[in-house]
């Protein structure tokens, strides 16, 4: 579209936008100003064994525990999981199920913890020179701190640490787009401990065994920019520094990839096969805490902003605040806010329940006022084609919706319902206000569904089939045995009848 | 099927909708208009006012109908829009019942039979505009030259003209000027002495000459089609596609035979060729969605309205044209789709060696 080209003729310096995308008001005014501040422990935390993708860890503590900073308090079960820390120093009031901070608001197990008020740290993990340390032992640590991908894609950390050795890595992309509008709490990061994550950046460059770091930010926090500038050494490896059009979704890791290197990572591939790695700006702050200081993730950057807060504000916030004293913290709600959120405006999750807590992948807490969020009713598609322009991965969503609505989902999938990253730009800028995004996610898990309904039924079939065959088997088996024997009577007999033949008179000795 | 309301994202929204849309284009749309009926005078408004009514009175009795919700329909302007447009390409004093017919048809036969808003398969003015055509040929093509609002008739007087008889002012009748053209073409005519006889550029280009509403002034059509694209309500390729390939034809055929062709800067200034390719080509319901689509629609629009100018027997050829490319639309749209992020135009996943090699 002209104006993705004009906007690469504006700055020539950043060379490559993304194809599609949008360009909402970024609001980042409100908050972006605000320096990172604490908040008073709350009065109760609430930590979800489930915090990222994988499966849930195992809950080490029971209630009447008392638990002290930083203590282990639910491991991580499986490859692709993550472990918990207690956040402060307290006593477990119960290990139950509560809401989870997710649109369903379906309860998941969590662990409710009192805090006594003395933060009282317990023994923080042994500490680590990174320059001495074993990329293993880095990414080992990494994984012992609990670290997932803190951009909200909540991976464990640790295992994108180990894509070394199974791909030819060669350079680390920390991104620090934060392309979501109002959230401004990389931006801060960046501005405040850039150190820190320069540091932590090159202590995941030696584990991931690469030389090359890229951090990228949009143009539009050239603060951040050049904070990194002043920084740009991370363990002795120089530090780039690349800004790239303010355009969203730049921060989705393949289009970021696209964006900085100008290599499109295949459909299905990881970008790693292209010996690139992208982790967020955040996680490689939590990454140098925790190698340096032996500390876990049990705190991270929260923006709180939105024209329904008081005050917006950057807050550093303990896993497991519960949204209410955050907001409280930021002076409250100014009026009935029409959506309150997690995350950004367009991929974060509505929270019905102000009680639920943040996460580790929560970078926003947002209320929204019914002035910013544009919202009107549906209308019918009137293929205006202004989703087919702004998608960032080529698709048609007007198309994807009419199968979906018509119940093709395999036609869905065909015209690409999988290659989407419901990043939301269809649903954003639709003028008939179709609610794009939703159908294509149900029509995403509904699929998903019927792949595992199809497997298990494929692998039920094997099974019965195997152990038809099983049973086959031993019955072949005991026919032959039957025989088996029936022959050998038949021979006993024969042998008798000739014994007997050959003592004439006698009896048959038996 | 209903999806169950779990809200994903986003969770706000552009300022774009559908109505502001179809405002936006109304307001491009007003200066050429405006215009228009200042040089058509009074009996044009009165027909102006009778289309749009007409079309609003006709959207809210097909959704009645139809039994869809009126209010969001009826307001949403496409209605209106539809209507403004048949108006642009009647006659400005026919008289009232072909404004209410060009709306009949429109949006009744144009759009609410195919399911309304976002159905339809052809665009419902240029369906009113070519049916009209043919069905009334005669009150289609009585075109009057233009005098301005204080020369014309009075308010009584454009009452009659449009709601009654008006003897005295069917001798006022002209042709178009690509009637005109035509005309003398075919009685053998060079083309140098034809167009020394006629509204020179000047008049075409700035609306002062014999028209419909919508063929007046290229230079407002122009101006505000070049608004809708700055509000990036469309996209610049659709009309660039449509006027490039007139002039490309037009000037190739004016080269070789310049006695027998008219000349290219002629075609873009005259008839409905600046209405066509700002406001009808760039329909979203009926032209296809991707930009290299509709670059190819453009071009078959453009190409068309040559050819059935130069060779068709109707003198002005837009509707038609658009109607045949309205058509193919659904084939386009099949075939002109963009490429899929990671996977080549055919569908597969991007060979790794492949993508790796474009490193810079
Ligand atoms: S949500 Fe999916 S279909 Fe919509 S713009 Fe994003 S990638 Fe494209
Ligand atoms: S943006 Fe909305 S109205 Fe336009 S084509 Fe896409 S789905 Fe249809």
């Amino acid at each position: 579209m002209i104006r993705f080209s004009l906007s690469a003729l504006k700055s020539p310096g950043t060379l490559f936008s993304i194809r599609g995308g949008v360009h909402p008001e970024t609001r980042k005014f409100l908050s972006a100003g605000a320096a990172i501040e604490a908040m008073p422990l709350p009065a109760l935390i609430r930590v979800p064994l489930q915090q990222h993708i994988g499966a849930p860890a195992a809950p080490l503590v029971k209630q009447g525990d008392t638990v002290l900073k930083g203590q282990l308090i639910g491991r991580a079960r499986g490859p692709v999981s993550a472990n918990l820390h207690a956040p402060t120093s307290g006593k477990v009031i119960a290990v139950g199920h509560f809401p989870a901070p997710h649109p369903s608001g379906l309860p998941v197990a969590t662990i409710t913890l009192r805090p006594d008020g003395e933060d009282r740290w317990g023994p923080r993990l042994p500490r680590l020179r990174p320059e001495d340390a074993a990329p293993e032992e880095i990414a080992a640590r990494v994984a012992e701190a609990g670290i997932v991908g803190m951009g909200g894609a909540t991976f464990p950390a640790a295992v994108k640490l180990n894509l070394r050795g199974k791909y030819p890595l060669h350079t680390l992309i920390l991104n620090a787009a934060e392309c979501e509008p109002y959230l401004t709490c990389d931006d801060r990061l960046l501005r405040e401990h850039a150190e820190e994550v320069a540091d932590g950046a090159g202590i995941m460059a030696r584990a991931l065994g690469v030389a090359r770091i890229i951090v990228v930010v949009e143009s539009n926090k050239p603060e951040a920019a050049s904070a990194m500038r002043r920084h740009n050494l991370g363990m002795g490896h120089p530090i780039e520094v690349k800004v790239v059009p303010t355009q969203y979704p730049m921060g989705s890791e393949k289009h970021l990839v696209k964006a900085v290197t100008g290599q499109e990572t295949p459909a299905r591939a990881l970008t790693a096969e292209l010996g690139i790695v992208v982790h967020n700006a955040a996680t490689a702050h939590a990454v140098h805490v925790a190698v340096r200081y032996g500390e876990p993730l049990i705190s991270r950057v929260v923006t709180v902003s939105g024209r329904g807060i008081a005050r917006p504000a950057n807050v550093r916030a303990l896993i497991g605040t519960p949204v209410a004293d955050l907001i409280a913290h930021c002076g409250g709600l100014s009026g009935e806010p029409e959506k309150l959120l997690l995350g950004g405006p367009m991929m974060g999750q509505p929270v019905a329940n102000l009680r639920v807590p943040i996460v580790k992948g929560t970078n926003g807490v947002l209320a929204l006022s019914p002035s910013e969020t544009h919202r009107s009713a549906a209308m019918p598609c009137i293929r205006c084609g202004t989703c087919v322009q702004a998608c960032p991965c080529g698709l048609t969503p007007f198309e994807l919706n009419a199968r979906i609505q018509a119940d093709d989902l395999e036609g869905a999938a065909e015209v690409g319902l999988l290659d989407c990253v419901s990043c939301g730009c269809c649903s954003f800028i639709c003028p008939s206000n179709i609610a794009l995004v939703q159908g294509f996610n149900f029509a995403k898990g509904r699929l998903a569904e019927k792949q595992a309904r199809k497997h298990q039924q494929e692998e039920t079939k094997r099974l019965a089939a195997a152990r038809s065959a099983r049973e086959a088997a031993i019955a072949e088996a005991k026919r032959a045995a039957m025989a088996k024997r029936k022959a050998e009577m038949a021979a006993k007999k024969t042998r008798e009848a000739a014994e007997a033949a050959t003592q004439p008179g006698g009896e048959v000795v038996k | 099927m209903r999806l169950p309301q779990v809200a994903s994202g986003p969770h706000f929204h552009s300022m774009f909708n559908v109505p502001r849309t179809m405002v936006a284009v109304m307001v491009c749309l007003a200066p050429a208009t405006g215009f228009g009926l200042y040089q058509f005078g009074w009996p044009a408004m009165l027909l102006f006012a009778v289309t749009l009514a007409a079309a609003l009175v006709f959207e809210v009795l097909s959704l009645v109908i139809a039994g869809r919700p009126v209010l969001p329909f009826a307001t949403d302007g496409s209605a209106l829009l539809t209507g403004w447009l048949v108006a642009m390409t009647l006659p400005p004093w026919a008289p009232w019942w072909v404004g209410v017919l060009g709306a009949f048809i429109a949006i009744v036969i144009g759009k609410q039979v195919f399911g309304g808003l976002g159905q339809n398969l052809f665009n419902p003015a240029m369906v009113a505009r070519a049916m009209l055509l043919i069905a009334l040929p005669v009150p289609m093509t009585q075109w009057v030259a233009p005098m301005g609002l204080k020369d014309g008739p009075g308010l009584a007087d454009a009452l009659r003209i449009t709601f009654g008889h008006a003897p005295g002012y069917d001798t006022m009748s002209s042709a178009s000027v690509l009637g005109q053209v035509q005309s003398q073409l075919d009685a053998g005519r060079p083309m140098p002495e034809i167009l020394g006889g006629m509204a020179s550029l000047h008049d075409q280009f700035f609306g002062l000459m014999a028209g419909s509403l919508g063929e007046t002034s290229a230079l407002l059509l122009l101006i505000g089609g070049l608004c809708l694209v700055l509000l990036r309500i469309i996209q610049f390729v659709t009309p660039l596609a449509v006027l490039g390939t007139i002039f490309a034809l037009s000037g190739a055929a004016w080269l070789i035979d310049p006695d027998h062709f008219v000349p290219p800067l002629f075609h873009l200034t005259s008839g409905a060729t600046m209405l066509c390719a700002f406001f009808i080509a760039t329909d979203y319901v009926t032209a296809p969605v991707t930009t290299a689509g509709r670059a190819i629609y453009g071009a078959g629009i453009g190409a068309l309205i040559w050819v059935i100018r130069v060779w068709g027997s109707f003198p002005e050829g837009v509707a038609f044209a658009v109607l045949l490319m309205n058509a193919v639309t659904p084939l386009i749209d099949t075939y002109v789709r963009p490429r899929i992020f990671g996977r080549t135009r055919s569908g597969k996943p991007l060979p790794l060696a492949a993508s790796a090699g474009e490193k810079p």
